[in-house]
């Protein structure tokens, strides 16, 4: 027991030393990724301050911020497969005697490190572009509601990473349609309510859509007591409903990007699609 | 009696090709349609065959990477792809391409390798660096990217990436395809000195002749997806009655020496 525990950990820190060295390797393009990903936010926060509207650009700072967490999270597990196909490394890592299940938990944790760190990267870029604030901000409130959004984003990123399985070059384009859909009807930057009446009712079927408004009730959006100096957060009771939803999401999506990836996986070795090139 | 290493029987698989506008359909000529022999524990077996003649298939159903259309494959007693998981502990492979991480170095590769075998870095580090040194590369080299490396320095490596696993049997995919003549007999001298000190299991496939009657104590020619013809070197001669290997391989397969001598890697897959 204490053996197959053992043995567990160390494949999944194998996904954790990997990504860390692979990182280490190509820094100069994280450094890229994260200027793009800082300038992009500061040039979105920075209409809210052009407008002298705090309302504004705390709704779009914390857009911004927190699209960069869940986007990143599900990118890099939905281009994992993907990302070893270019590599040349597919066959090795699926041949090898690693569950399946502890194979994609290793790389959604260290997605998982990595969004953070970007997002905190992010963050504190901003602060150099606006005047905002965490003071007042319930920021347990917003772990809470990110961790359990993260689960129902593993779950879509697992889903997608089968994608490139099935086709390995539309498979990879794909997922980025995917992604942009989420950003579109999610109101990352704007209310869903402006949205065309028809493609409202999908932005209910999307896990950012409710971490989004929860995490802005979280931070005062929207409250009259909020002021540039002080942010009136609300209390995590406050957002137990969208909690609650994006939990239930979480404890959907993951089982069935699961099986989705193992239907997938199968269907690869039946007709040979398991290898190093398209 | 025995139970052999690798045991293959009646094994059966042919790809699926779409068409534009059509359905998918199966393809006319089977990849592999019917294939059996054994390799026996501590044997090394060379799988000789012309390009699409089904070696990559087979070595990529042994796997566990690829599922058979039918018959029965079972190393080491273990039937796949039931017991796939339990095969993945026992197999390691060696590719014509090494497959690695090329911004990483070779230390960082194996330790990467280890780990997601679930072993201890303590433990395997000290086995690829031994196989590493007897295939004659220096210590310095360990933490050198794999791209600023040469295809034969990687060749190696990635033979220290299999073995480091211990695994009693081992696949090799045409391992010396592109080595230079120096490489290619370190890494003969190694297979051989593995087998005797070991006891490995080795199925090997090569487009090498003098290779595989160096190496393999039996050979098997695959051709068209069919085992038209398997023993020892000395026997396929007399059973072609040809001077060379070279020579019983033609005549024994069909096929042209151009098929033979030129491997690409888009023609491996069949």
């Amino acid at each position: 027991m204490e053996a197959t525990l053992d043995r567990t950990l160390r494949q999944t820190w194998a996904f954790m030393f990997r990504g860390y060295h692979l990182t280490r390797r190509y820094i100069s393009w994280v450094i890229v990724f994260n200027f793009y990903a800082l300038t992009g936010s500061a040039a979105v926060a920075l209409i809210g301050v052009a407008a002298h509207d705090h309302q504004l650009t705390l709704t779009l700072v914390v857009g911004a911020l927190l699209w960069n967490f869940l986007s990143i999270l599900y990118n890099e597990i939905a281009m994992s497969v993907a990302y070893e196909r270019w590599e040349g490394t597919l066959e090795y890592t699926f041949m090898a005697p690693v569950p399946r299940l502890v194979h994609l938990a290793g790389v959604s944790l260290f997605a998982l490190c990595n969004s953070i760190l970007n997002t905190a990267t992010v963050l504190l870029g901003l602060m150099l572009f606006t005047d905002i604030t965490l003071a007042g901000a319930n920021l347990g409130g917003v772990v809470a509601v990110l961790l359990a959004s993260s689960l129902a984003f593993v779950g879509l990123g697992v889903m997608a990473a089968a994608l490139p399985v099935l086709s390995p070059e539309r498979g990879a384009e794909a997922t980025h349609i995917f992604q942009g859909s989420l950003l579109l009807v999610s109101g990352v930057y704007y209310p869903v309510e402006v949205l065309p009446a028809w493609l409202r009712p999908i932005s209910a079927l999307s896990p950012a859509t409710y971490t989004l408004a929860a995490c802005r009730r979280l931070f005062g959006v929207g409250d009259p007591a909020t002021t540039p100096q002080r942010l009136a957060g609300a209390p995590l009771a406050s957002v137990l409903p969208e909690l609650g939803i994006l939990i239930v999401m979480g404890a959907a999506l993951l089982p069935m990007g699961l099986w989705v990836f193992g239907r997938v996986e199968r269907w690869a070795k039946q007709t040979g699609r398991l290898k190093r090139t398209g | 009696m025995t139970c052999p290493a690798i045991q293959v029987r009646d094994l059966r698989k042919r790809f699926h090709k779409r068409r534009r506008g059509s359905k998918t359909t199966a393809s006319a000529e089977w990849a592999l349609g019917g294939v059996s022999f054994d390799v026996a524990p501590g044997e090394t077996y060379g799988l000789l065959g012309p390009n699409g003649s089904g070696k990559s298939t087979l070595i990529r159903i042994l796997s566990t990477l690829l599922f058979a259309d039918g018959g029965d494959v079972r190393v080491l007693g273990h039937r796949l792809p039931e017991e796939q998981t339990r095969v993945r502990q026992l197999i390691g492979r060696v590719s014509v391409d090494a497959a690695f991480y090329k911004k990483l170095s070779a230390r960082e590769n194996l330790l990467y390798t280890a780990l997601l075998y679930g072993l201890k870095p303590s433990v395997a580090e000290p086995r690829a660096m031994d196989v590493l040194e007897r295939l004659g590369m220096e210590e310095r080299t360990f933490t050198i990217p794999l791209e600023e490396m040469s295809r034969g320095m990687q060749q190696k490596i990635s033979i220290a990436r299999a073995l480091m696993i211990n695994p009693p049997v081992l696949l090799l995919d045409e391992p010396t395809t592109g080595l230079d003549p120096r490489s290619r007999r370190e890494v003969q001298t190694f297979l051989e000195d593995l087998r005797r000190r070991d006891g490995t299991t080795i199925l090997l496939t090569t487009h090498d002749m003098a290779e595989a009657e160096r190496l393999c104590a039996r050979i098997g020619f695959l051709a068209h997806g069919r085992l038209v013809a398997e023993g020892t070197a000395e026997v396929l001669k007399r059973q072609a009655d040809a001077a060379t290997l070279d020579d019983a391989f033609i005549k024994l397969t069909g096929a042209r020496v151009s098929d033979v001598d030129t491997p690409t890697t888009s023609a491996k897959e069949s």
